[in-house]
């Protein structure tokens, strides 16, 4: 069965960390670092990134489009 | 797999559209009008309608839009969107023109307009950001702010009896013959903004049939002007904006729902 493997890379001078990402990830990859960026926002990263499904819901949330989402299948 | 092996550009499915400017956006952080200037510019990419496509910013939190969307932009006065797009799509009938209001804008200062670009059926699209609040100048009471919610000018909530109930505009300009399509939707949870995406997607064919003029709310949040984190705000207004701003559509192809 093929499974798929994701991956988001977080643009962290563009991330504002409103954290409206976190609650649409089904899988809760996301969460807030503790390092803030250049603005003094902290930014998203993966926390779990095996668990990523690559499903771009948090990609279509971000108002800043900080996000960009990769996705490949991989066979179990 | 390892992360850095997935990351790759053959790999990639969702990247920022090319139709926005790497000009940071100006809005506070977990604002709805980010996701909605980004959903209109990516279906503007999809449809490859990027060289016939003018749109209008209007006075309010969104009057840079010019300076974060990358087509051609004019800046119409305070309310005043719907009468300069009325304009530009009689001038060059072939072009795709938009309106790009929030409620301060659209529903307070700019009625007369939009009720009678409405009204005469202009071949135009407006997007209309619904949060109940004027933003930019600091929170004051719009006409769309709800019963009791509190805002700078209405610091003991806002009385029915004496400033009026919130204006639905949307159910009263779905009401004018002119108008074919008409839909509120919102941009907080990935569902609701790829349903509003689709929404903004027929409000921009819609243009391309001629069929009359098409109406997208999106009722956003404003964190700053509730003075509430971004996810305290997209609870508080699932549950007080959704019941009087019901989503959905409230008009397709010129017939109520």
């Amino acid at each position: 069965m093929a499974k798929v493997q994701g991956a988001i890379v977080v643009d962290t001078e563009t991330c504002k960390g409103c954290e409206v990402c976190m609650p649409v990830c089904l899988e809760n990859v996301i969460k807030m670092s503790k390092e803030v960026n250049r603005k003094g926002y902290h930014y998203a990263y993966m926390d779990k990134p095996e668990a990523c499904t690559g499903c771009t819901n948090c990609a279509i949330v971000c108002p800043d489009r900080a996000l960009s989402v990769y996705r490949v299948k991989v066979s179990a | 797999m390892e992360v850095l092996d997935i990351i790759k550009p053959e790999n990639q499915v969702f990247c920022k559209t090319k139709l926005m400017t790497d000009c940071p956006l100006s809005y506070c952080p977990g604002c709805g009008h980010g996701t909605a200037h980004n959903l209109t510019m990516e279906v503007i990419d999809e449809m490859g309608i990027s060289e016939d496509t003018i749109g209008v910013a209007p006075v309010g939190c969104s009057v840079l839009a010019y300076d974060f969307m990358n087509i051609d932009m004019t800046q119409a006065a305070h309310g005043r969107a719907p009468a300069v797009a009325t304009a530009i799509a009689r001038t060059w009938p072939e072009k795709y023109v938009f309106t790009y209001q929030g409620d301060g804008d659209l529903a307070a200062i700019g009625t007369a307009e939009t009720i009678h670009a409405c009204n005469r059926g202009e071949n135009i699209v407006i997007i209309f950001v619904n949060n109940g609040i004027y933003g930019m100048t600091g929170g004051q009471m719009a006409p769309t702010t709800l019963e009791g919610m509190k805002s700078s000018t209405s610091p003991y909530g806002r009385d029915i009896e004496t400033m009026g109930a919130p204006l639905k505009i949307t159910e009263l300009i779905a009401n004018l013959p002119g108008v074919n399509f008409v839909s509120r939707q919102s941009v907080h949870t990935h569902k609701h903004a790829r349903k509003a995406k689709k929404a903004i997607r027929k409000a921009f064919e819609n243009i391309k049939m001629k069929k009359g003029l098409s109406f997208v709310e999106i009722v956003s949040n404003c964190n700053s002007g509730w003075k509430m984190t971004p996810l305290e705000s997209n609870i508080w207004m699932e549950k007080n904006m959704f019941p009087y701003f019901p989503l959905g559509d409230i008009k397709v192809d010129g017939k109520l729902k």
